[in-house]
């Protein structure tokens, strides 16, 4: 499939280079994830404003989720065929490449443009320096911390749409008899792990999230509070669908999006399904950001690294990618497309809709901000999380006191 | 090998003619240097390598950073492991047993002297022409709830008909197994198939003239002479048994939740997706010395056999 797709690539180089023949256009080969329909939008915002600055943007996009397509990158650096760029989450997950001067430093950029001063909030730079140097450029803002409603399913089953997660859990009964599921969840691992957070900040509050994760607190680990947050994820677990078989996220909005079930927990990305479905906010669907309990968003986000090349073009051409992804226009562009925040604070957003608009009041206060389990974890942390949320999720006879214990383990032992 | 064949050699030699012991046979020893040497390096040298880094705490690089038995300690303690470990077993027991049973069922209804026995031969054979990626995407449609077995029968008249294994979470292996076996059973068939035609007519005729019933013949004098033919098709199957992760992969990806994981599919999570180099080479340290601990005493039967047979 690798090669099939750098044939691919090749046959577009080949293809944009003579039909153009611009005169300085250097080609860059972007990997990303980002293969749904409002993500592909978005991505094109990229595309084209790097292929307006004369280069020409060599789409890599690699189908399926982020697990799928990280391996395949970091491997490809690893053995020594770094691409142009490539986009990661930002956080630890490129900590051992940057370690091992696998990456462009683009610190110098950084300083001549103000990145510093530009960047809101700032722990998203903070995320992408190492030793006092900048690694990779922060694209977009992206919360996990959003539960989305289905208005029409809730006119369906003739009651109010809910307010917050309490709410909703005591509609579930009347969904369910309107034979709808209440709660619609794709299968995979980040998905249920990230649910958890959800539920947990919800629930749990933010100090209960900072003490645990960030702080990992061992008595808060094992805490009553927490054990009280297990009970309610159990909860959630009774709400799904039981012969469910989703697997991609996208699918279990779409069920949101026609009306087939109630709700999904699930990033601001979702939003950008809505719009290609041509929903509105507040019409189709309503959006609830910290389940509407608790007024609290995390600031993970994507971000681009730009893999050292041997060639000085190349890197130049690096350099004015990086430049292009941060400026002002191409933000607003790129964000809107995406569903995301812009990082910068200094973008005009007349064109948010509602939910972006919710999003950016809660932003406004910084108290609200709580880091994201990708700028807490390393990769190996977060693939036992996952584990063991994905089968908590799909086996009824695990109790939420043993998921909650091994829960507890794990965290206790990341490194 | 060599020291024995070269002890053996001399009395027969005259000594005029006898040369150095490395020199005999030149030609085979030198097209055989590519093999061993890559025996030598790729197999037990990367091997070795694998073990020794187990036991380290290496991330995405290999570090020397001895770390005890830790990783096994994690691997052992980790419910996707043991869950992991229980799939193999049942996916192993299965595939061997049904892909023995079935593919020499088939030879032998093929054996028959049938009509169209190529063309049957070759519906037989076709799905092993199809990778597992393939098959898992084939099965995933087949068995999907929706527009697959489940509906089918459930259009016929028969309302209340269930078959989801995908969506459940004690039978999700047992997808794995029927995908398995309809990939790989044709090929066990042409395997006995060739076994049973090697089997000479007057054994047959013998048989027949002490008037034994086909089925003892089969059972009693045809399957013994076949032993080497079952030898192989079993290393095939096993082998086949141990790496299964494509097929895992594309049909149900370990899931729901974690009931249809593989051993395979954890060593290849940790060591690209997770980053965690030494958990990785744990877990593919322990499926070596399962196979090891199952192959040795095997192979020193085998072999001893043979020297036994030397003898006499």
């Amino acid at each position: 499939m690798q090669k099939a797709k750098l044939l691919v690539a090749g046959a577009a180089a080949f293809a944009t280079s003579s039909l153009l023949n611009v005169a300085q256009a250097t080609e860059l080969e972007v990997t990303h994830w980002w293969t749904s329909g409002g993500e592909a939008a978005a991505v094109k915002v990229f595309a084209d404003a790097f292929n307006a600055g004369g280069d020409s943007w060599i789409d890599g996009a690699i189908a399926g989720s982020g697990s799928v397509a990280r391996p395949i990158i970091i491997s490809r650096i690893l053995g020594g065929k770094p691409m142009g760029a490539t986009q990661l989450n930002h956080g630890r997950q490129a900590e051992e490449l940057v370690e091992e001067g696998l990456m462009l430093d683009l610190t110098e950029l950084a300083e001549k443009e103000g990145w510093k001063d530009l960047v809101r909030p700032s722990s998203l730079l903070d995320s992408c320096t190492l030793d006092g140097k900048i690694y990779c450029v922060p694209v977009n803002i992206h919360s996990f911390q959003w539960m989305w409603t289905s208005l029409d399913a809730y006119k369906k089953a003739g009651i109010d749409a809910p307010k917050d997660w309490n709410e909703f859990v005591a509609s579930a009964p009347k969904l369910r008899e309107a034979g709808i599921t209440p709660l619609a969840v794709g299968n995979q691992g980040w998905q249920t792990n990230g649910m958890f957070g959800v539920v947990q900040t919800g629930v749990g509050g933010v100090e209960l999230y900072v003490k645990t994760i960030v702080e990992r607190d061992a008595e808060a680990l094992r805490g009553p509070e927490m054990a009280a947050v297990w009970e309610a994820y159990g909860q959630a677990r009774d709400l799904d669908d039981p012969d469910n078989s989703i697997q991609n996220w996208n699918d279990a909005t779409s069920q949101v999006i026609t009306g087939k079930a109630g709700a999904q927990i699930m990033g601001d990305w979702a939003q950008g399904e809505f719009q290609v479905a041509g929903q509105t906010a507040g019409v189709e669907y309503d959006c609830l950001p910290g389940l509407g309990l608790q007024p609290a968003l995390d600031t993970g986000g994507d971000a681009f690294y730009f893999p050292r090349q041997d060639d000085d073009e190349k890197t130049a051409a690096q350099l004015r990618m990086a430049s292009m992804m941060i400026s002002k226009a191409v933000q607003v562009d790129f964000n809107l497309k995406k569903g995301s925040l812009p990082v910068r604070g200094d973008v005009d957003l007349e064109a948010a809709n509602n939910c972006m608009k919710k999003g950016l009041e809660v932003l406004a206060n910084p108290d609200n901000i709580i880091p994201s389990g990708d700028q807490s974890f390393s990769l190996d942390t977060t693939g036992q999380l996952e584990d063991l949320l994905v089968e908590f999720w799909n086996n009824p006879d695990m109790s939420p006191a043993d998921a909650h214990d091994s829960w507890a383990s794990i965290i206790e032992e990341a490194e | 090998m060599n020291t024995s064949s070269s002890t053996a050699t001399p009395s027969r030699l005259p000594a005029a003619k006898r040369k150095h012991p490395l020199l005999r046979n030149l030609p085979a020893k030198l097209a055989a240097t590519p093999m061993i040497a890559t025996a030598l390096v790729v197999f037990i040298g990367c091997s070795v390598w694998s073990v020794v880094y187990s036991f380290t705490s290496s991330r995405s690089l290999p570090k020397e950073k001895f770390v005890g038995l830790k990783q096994y300690d994690r691997l052992f303690g980790s419910s996707r492991w043991t869950e992991s470990i229980e799939n193999i077993a049942i996916y192993g027991i299965c595939a061997l047993v049904f892909s023995l049973l079935v593919g020499f069922l088939l030879a032998v209804a093929l054996d028959q002297k049938i009509r169209f026995e190529n063309t049957f031969r070759t519906i037989f054979l076709y799905p092993f022409a199809l990778s597992f990626i393939v098959t898992g995407l084939v099965w995933q449609w087949i068995l999907n709830p929706d527009f697959g077995i489940q509906q089918i029968i459930r259009d016929i008249g028969f309302s209340g008909f269930e078959f989801n294994l995908l969506a459940s979470r004690e039978y999700s292996v047992y997808a794995l197994v029927i995908a398995g076996l309809w990939q790989g059973t044709g090929f066990v068939m042409a395997l006995m198939l060739a076994g049973l035609r090697g089997i000479d007519q007057d054994i047959w005729k013998a048989a027949r003239v002490d008037g034994i019933p086909a089925w003892r013949t089969y059972l009693f004098i045809v399957i013994p002479m076949m032993r080497p033919v079952f030898i192989t098709t079993l290393v095939i199957i096993a082998s086949g048994i141990v790496k299964v992760y494509d097929l895992v992969v594309a049909l149900t990806d370990g899931g729901p939740g974690i009931s249809s994981e593989m051993p395979a599919k954890y060593v290849y999570d940790y060591m690209f997706g997770r980053a965690n180099l030494g958990q990785a080479l744990a877990a593919s340290t322990v499926m070596l010395s399962t196979v090891l601990i199952i192959l040795i005493p095997w192979a020193y039967l085998e072999f001893r056999q043979k020297r036994d047979g030397d003898h006499a």
